[in-house]
C-alpha cells in the first residue's frame, strides 16, 4: 500500500458557497464536510449506511455522507442540516414542527431525519401514514423517540409553509 | 473506521475506464455507486490501491425499450429505476424489487451495475435478474460480451466479471400476455439484508393453465438463485391444481440455504418457502386479473 497517495483537489458548493479544497482521496464527504467545512450538524453514527445521522442533500438528493468520498463530490451541490434554516436563528418548517411536536430527545440523530424528511416532503407533499413511516426507514433514532418523529413529519406535510423548500434545485 | 489509502480515477468514458483497470491490475476496483463497497473499504473487509468511479460516465445511464427488451444502462441508480415508466410498464419484477432496497438514501447512490457486480446473496436484483433470464453486457479491453444472468453469479460475492472488465448494461425481455409479477422479502427491520426473498413471474395461457413461470430465491443460497424444478414441476399445470405452499417447498428442496446469527438454514428454508407460496399467490392472482 503506498504511503505517497496525493491530494486532489476538489470544488464542492456547501450550502451555496464554493468550498475548494486538496483533500485526500480517502476523505469521506462527511468528514470533509465536519473538519473542513466545520459543519458540525452532519452527525457520524454507524459510518456504513445503517443509521442516517450523516444524512444530506447531494444535488438535491438525500443521501448518506458516510458512504461516498469528498472527490466523489467535487462539482455537486451539497447541503447540510445548517443550509435548511432560513438563518437569523429562524427554523425552517421541518425543524419547527420536530420541536413543537417533540421529534428530538437526545438530538444527536435529529439533523439526519431533518434532512430526510425535507427531501421527502419536497417530493411528496401530501403523503400517507405508510409513507412517512417508509421514509423515516432511513434513520435511526436510539432513544426510540419514533412517535414524537413521526408526528412532526405529520404536522410539517399539513402546515401549508412546509411546501417552501431549501434553495437547491433537483 | 476509516478506508486504506487510494488513489482516485475518474473516467470520462466507459472504454478509458476498462482501459484504465486493464493498466493499473488487480489493484484497482471499480466504484459506482459505493454503497457497499464504501462500508466494505471502512470496515477494511477489502482494500484497493485503486478507485476508478464510473459515475461520472453519463452514457451508462439511463433506461431504453427497443423490440422487446428493456435496456437499463449500468448506472442508472436504483432510485431512477424506481422512479422509471418504462420499469413499471414493461419489467413490473424489477420495479417491484427496489423498495426493498435498503432505503432511499442508499437507492438514490446506488446503481443496478453495482448491486449485480457486488451480488450478495441477499440482494434483490439477482434474484430478478435471473428470474428474468437478464443479460448482462459488459466491455473490456478485449471487447464487449453478453453474459447471460444463468452464467454470471458463480459463488459468494463472485461473479463471470473479469478483473478488467464493466458491466455496461442489463438487458430484460419484456412478458407480455396474462403476466403477474410478485416479490416477498422477510428481514429484520425494513432496509436490512434479507433472510429470505422471492421473486415470481408467471404467464397464464388463455385457458388459465401456467404458460411459463421464473422464481428467483435471495438470501437463500451462496449467491441469488433460481428455483428451477420447482418452476418445472408447475409448468403446463391447471392454476386451480397447483398448490402455492407446495410450490414454495420444492423451490427450497435442494437449496444449499445458510445459517448465521439471524437465523438457521432449517429457518430460512420455511421463511423461504413462505415467501415463494406468497409471491406465487400474489402473481397467479395478478395474472388472472382478479
Amino acid at each position: 500500500m503506498s504511503d505517497d497517495i496525493a491530494d486532489v483537489k476538489v470544488t464542492v458548493t456547501v450550502n451555496g458557497r464554493p468550498r475548494r479544497a486538496a483533500v485526500p482521496p480517502r476523505l469521506t464527504l462527511a468528514d470533509f464536510l465536519r473538519e473542513r467545512c466545520q459543519l458540525t450538524g452532519t452527525h457520524l453514527g454507524c459510518e456504513h449506511g445503517v443509521c442516517g445521522a450523516c444524512s444530506v442533500l447531494l444535488d438535491g438528493e438525500a443521501v448518506c455522507a458516510c458512504l461516498m468520498f469528498a472527490v466523489q463530490a467535487d462539482g455537486a451541490e451539497v447541503t447540510t442540516v445548517e443550509g435548511l434554516s432560513p438563518g437569523d436563528g429562524e427554523l425552517s418548517p421541518v425543524q419547527a414542527a420536530f420541536r413543537d411536536h417533540h421529534g428530538l430527545q437526545c438530538g444527536f440523530c435529529t439533523p439526519g431525519f431533518v434532512v430526510s424528511v425535507t427531501a421527502f416532503l419536497r417530493d411528496n407533499p401530501d403523503p400517507s401514514d405508510d409513507q412517512i413511516r417508509e421514509a423515516l426507514s432511513g434513520n435511526l433514532c436510539r432513544c426510540t423517540g419514533y412517535q414524537g418523529i413521526f408526528k412532526a413529519v405529520r404536522a410539517a406535510a399539513e402546515s401549508s409553509s412546509a411546501s417552501a423548500t431549501p434553495s437547491e434545485t433537483r | 473506521m476509516k478506508p486504506t489509502a487510494f488513489d482516485y480515477h475518474a473516467p470520462a468514458s466507459p472504454e478509458e475506464a476498462v482501459s484504465l483497470l486493464g493498466s493499473l491490475g488487480d489493484g484497482a476496483k471499480i466504484i459506482a455507486g459505493g454503497q457497499s463497497l464504501t462500508p466494505m473499504l471502512a470496515l477494511r473487509l477489502a482494500v484497493f490501491e485503486h478507485l476508478v468511479d464510473i459515475r461520472r460516465i453519463e452514457s451508462l445511464r439511463g433506461v431504453s425499450r427497443s423490440n422487446g427488451t428493456v435496456r437499463v444502462g449500468a448506472g442508472t441508480t436504483e432510485a431512477a429505476v424506481g422512479r422509471s415508466d418504462v420499469v413499471a410498464a414493461d419489467v413490473p419484477l424489477l420495479a417491484r424489487a427496489t423498495p426493498f432496497i435498503g432505503h432511499l438514501a442508499i437507492r438514490n447512490r446506488g446503481t443496478i451495475g453495482g448491486c449485480v457486480a457486488h451480488a450478495d446473496a441477499a440482494a434483490e436484483y439477482p434474484a430478478v435478474a435471473l428470474a428474468l433470464d437478464a443479460t448482462i453486457e459488459t466491455l473490456s479491453p478485449r471487447g464487449t460480451r453478453s453474459i447471460p444472468a444463468a452464467e454470471f453469479f458463480t459463488g459468494i460475492w463472485s461473479t463471470a466479471l473479469e478483473p478488467d472488465e464493466l458491466i455496461t448494461a442489463l438487458e430484460f425481455g419484456v412478458w407480455s400476455g396474462r403476466t403477474g409479477f410478485a416479490v416477498e422479502e422477510f428481514a429484520v427491520r425494513s432496509g436490512d439484508f434479507a433472510i429470505a426473498g422471492a421473486t415470481v413471474a408467471v404467464e397464464l395461457s388463455s385457458s388459465g393453465s401456467v404458460d411459463r413461470c421464473a422464481i428467483g430465491l435471495f438470501g437463500l443460497g451462496p449467491t441469488a438463485v433460481r428455483a428451477t424444478a420447482a418452476e418445472e414441476s408447475a409448468a403446463g399445470t391447471a392454476v386451480p391444481d397447483l398448490n402455492p405452499d407446495e410450490i414454495g417447498q420444492a423451490a427450497l428442496a435442494g437449496q444449499d440455504v445458510p445459517s448465521d446469527s439471524h437465523g438457521s438454514a432449517a429457518y430460512r428454508t420455511r421463511v423461504g418457502a413462505a415467501m415463494v407460496a406468497t409471491a406465487w399467490r400474489r402473481a397467479v392472482k395478478e395474472a388472472s386479473g382478479e
